[in-house]
């Protein structure tokens, strides 16, 4: 059998506008931040218009930018409808955190799907919503993906970084910018009191 | 702190010209090439330096200032798509012949996939045709460590040097070291030599023969010469990868354990491929496999084919990007190693691309489709966001930057040859109006073709990022620049009927396109120009319409034509209610849907 890479692959998939690079590049800064080597892959161009965006992100020893199917040890979804689509990427035991009102039905095993992952919903569109901030959804997800993708040590893998390091990420990133920063850290927040 | 920084390859690119002295740099935007520019405007910024940087109207004439930069004695470089590459071949074929004096990068990114573009054509091919140098990087590290050597072969060899990276190694970002800045002092200035510069034929055929000892010379270069990645290994069976390829090679190595029993070359520079690494190869290996993108160019100057496997074997795909996956399975089948076999991905397609809620081209699009009938009319258009018109059946053809009014007059030419009749509508946008559309309406107008063209103007150059275009007076580096009237250009081109309006006032802007149908049907050309800003640009927050609230009423029965017809992806079809809603997250409010609805069920409403 292939031996696992060590380090960690994330997917992350939703739809243009929604802010997939910018959790993506947060991440990849968090893990510079703990001096561990880092690929990430993007979409841009006419796909950002409105269409499914995704990312891949390696953090550890890789060379590749990409993941390969059945390799992701966590899918971080912005939007639901893109779990059927990008579930193959995941590996036997992996976790998913996504933004949906409820959890999916039990996933079509006839198409090779993998089972037994953790799934982790948060309806990210409502809170945002609450907030009075729409743009939110992003930094929401990704402090409840701090929350739950930690809490599932043991069965699957931790996220590779904590929460605090993600905060010390986006302080790093909007500096002085005080109004940015403020509202990402709130968000960040909601996401993560959600998932304890 | 770390002293590494995360860096998009495009970034990385960037941060490498201004180490190594970069002086010119030009672009015309294209993904996935669009950032490098505005990378290096960062830096030059940061950094203080004299650089000048800036967008060209189009990709041939960027080439060309920066060509002339380089036999100034400068370090300079271009950067575009593939497809640009197409637009500048013409001064690429030239510049070969003659040369450089400073380092000279063409950066033209590929895009394998194609993820954003009209071909997925093979720039090394390009570089083979025009017989200059190319090298292949695989990350975006590699991409930053490849300017260096760029710029030293370039001036080694007095040759314009193509970089080729891709998608995968444009946008993807890696942790990666600042280096120092090399300074440059260079103070020559351009050295008159006619028979070098303003060459003649019989001084091309001296030039052709001395570019081909270049590339003799060349394919010997030591420090171009393809990397042996497993060093000590004594096997019979090899590996000869490049560009992302090489990245992907290297991991799927590792995890099926292959590292001691197959080896593995990475090609730096695939055109011209080192002599002694192809005698080498296939005196030493009894099977070769070759995985590159997209086209076999290392593979066909492999002369020896009876061991080499590769796209002409049928072992690797000659289209479409080589996935990782792909890679796993070629590698398992040329090695007989087993490899995990994950599910495949699903068919269903994910959402596809649409234009932005509160675009202007949407409305404008609908104008067209109310105004002239697609049934008795041909659409033509052409290459930039509104290419997503196509969702919306208002276009039906997207050829190539430009093509849009030369197919339009293509169309009246032969239709009236035929003795039938037919409104043409053209759509151009902005950005693309100045790179190719100006020739092929001063075309159009001589040859007196009639048909009615839309200059979809919302000042910007959307789809790649909104870089400035020619008319908004600003430069790369957010200085003013020169300005260029889209209408005086039209007028002067001897266009009679050339009016503006804007596409948020639907009704307003029909009647204009029914005035124009008009006029071209008997007098000839009408040009509309239709301006709003577009949504994505925040330089012009201030030229936009306030919002306007709306909310269907009770009377919509979900009849479904303003998703169809409108393709709003704020307004979403609720499938329990049997009506459609508006997505409050997504609306801008412009307020063009109040005009969609037949059935009037779109109101507009009284902010609470």
């Amino acid at each position: 059998m292939p031996e696992e890479k060590t380090g960690q692959q994330i997917f992350l998939s939703g739809i243009g506008g929604q802010g997939i690079l910018f959790i993506t590049r947060l991440l990849a800064e968090t893990a510079i931040h703990k001096e561990l080597p880092v690929l990430t892959s993007e979409t841009h161009g006419m796909a950002q218009r409105g269409g499914t965006v995704v990312s891949h992100l390696k953090v550890g020893c890789f060379t590749s930018p990409l993941i390969r199917p059945g390799r992701a040890d966590g899918l971080l979804l912005l939007k639901a409808e893109n779990l059927a689509q990008h579930r193959f990427y995941l590996k036997p035991g992996g976790w998913i955190v996504m933004n949906a009102r409820s959890l999916p039905p039990a996933p079509d095993t006839s198409a090779g799907a993998v089972l037994h992952a953790a799934i982790h919903h948060i309806d990210a569109d409502r809170l945002a919503e609450e907030t009075g901030n729409p743009q939110s959804v992003n930094a929401i997800m990704l402090g409840f993906a701090a929350a739950r993708a930690s809490a599932s040590a043991g069965t699957t893998p931790a996220l590779f970084c904590s929460a605090e390091d993600i905060v010390a990420a986006i302080h790093q990133r909007f500096g002085q910018r005080e109004k940015l920063l403020r509202s990402a850290l709130e968000a960040f927040d909601l996401g993560l009191r959600h998932g304890r | 702190m770390s002293s590494r920084v995360l860096m998009m390859g495009n970034d990385a690119i960037a941060r490498g010209l201004v180490e190594n002295g970069c002086a010119v740099a030009t672009s015309y935007p294209g993904t996935p090439a669009s950032e490098i520019l505005p990378a290096v405007v960062k830096w030059k910024k940061e950094l203080s330096l004299p650089l000048h940087a800036q967008w060209a109207v189009n990709e041939k004439i960027a080439f060309e200032i920066a060509f002339a930069g380089s036999i100034a004695g400068l370090r300079t470089m271009v950067s575009m798509k593939q497809v640009g590459l197409n637009v500048a071949a013409d001064p690429l074929l030239s510049a070969a012949y003659m040369g450089v004096k400073g380092g000279f990068i063409v950066i033209c990114a590929d895009d394998p996939g194609p993820h954003s573009s009209q071909t997925e054509q093979d720039s090394r091919l390009m570089a083979m045709f025009a017989k200059v140098p190319v090298l292949d990087p695989s990350t975006p590290r590699e991409a930053k460590e490849f300017i260096a050597l760029a710029y030293e072969l370039s001036e080694a060899f007095e040759v314009p040097v193509l970089l080729r990276p891709t998608t995968r190694v444009c946008h993807a970002s890696q942790d990666i070291a600042l280096g120092d800045l090399l300074r440059i002092e260079r103070n020559g200035g351009f050295r008159k030599e006619p028979t070098r510069w303003a060459a003649t034929p019989k001084f091309r055929l001296l030039l052709h023969r001395g570019l081909n000892d270049k590339l003799k010379a060349m394919a010997v270069y030591p420090q171009t010469a393809p990397r042996l990645l497993s060093p000590g290994v004594t096997a019979k069976k090899a590996v000869v990868t490049s560009g992302v390829a090489a990245a992907h090679t290297k991991e799927i190595m590792d995890d099926l354990h292959l590292r001691d029993s197959c080896a593995v070359y990475q090609v730096l520079q695939p055109y011209p491929l080192h002599t002694d690494f192809m005698r080498t190869l296939l005196g030493t290996y009894d099977e070769i496999l070759v995985l590159e993108e997209t086209t076999g160019v290392i593979e066909m100057q492999l002369a020896d084919r009876s061991k080499v496997r590769g796209k002409m074997s049928g072992a690797v795909p000659e289209a479409g990007e080589l996935l990782p996956e792909h890679i796993e399975r070629i590698i398992a089948d040329f090695t007989g190693a087993s490899a995990e076999t994950a599910a495949p991905p699903p068919a269903a397609a994910g959402r596809r691309p649409s234009l932005c809620p509160g675009c202007p081209h949407r409305a404008s699009f609908f104008a067209i489709k109310k105004a002239i009938p697609h049934s008795r009319s041909i659409y033509t258009s052409d290459i930039g966001c509104y290419t997503l018109g196509l969702n919306l059946g208002a276009i039906d053809t997207a050829l190539c930057m430009g093509a849009s009014v030369s197919q339009a007059a293509g169309f009246y030419h032969a239709y009236r040859q035929m003795g039938k009749e037919t409104d043409i509508v053209a759509t151009i946008g902005d950005s693309t109006f100045f790179h190719a559309g100006i020739p092929a309406l001063i075309d159009a107008v001589v040859q007196d073709a009639r048909f009615v063209l839309v200059v979809l103007d919302n000042s910007t150059t959307a789809m790649t990022g909104n870089q400035p275009t020619p008319a908004t007076g600003i430069g790369a580096c957010g200085d003013v620049t020169g300005k260029i009237s889209i209408e005086g250009l039209v007028k002067s081109c001897g266009v009679a009927f050339c009016k503006e309006g804007n596409p948020y006032r639907v009704p307003h802007f029909v009647a204009l396109l029914k005035e124009a149908r008009e006029h071209s049907r008997t007098h000839g050309l009408a040009v509309v120009i239709a301006r709003y800003p577009c949504l994505m640009d925040k330089r012009s927050k201030e030229e936009r319409l306030p919002a306007v609230a709306v909310a269907i009423s009770e009377e919509c029965d979900g009849c479904g034509y303003c998703t169809k017809e409108f393709e709003c992806p704020a307004l979403e079809p609720d499938e329990a209610a049997k009506k459609v809603r508006i997505n409050r997250i997504l609306c801008t409010g412009c307020g063009v849907c109040l005009h969609v609805c037949p059935k009037r069920s779109i109101e507009g409403v009284e902010r609470a």
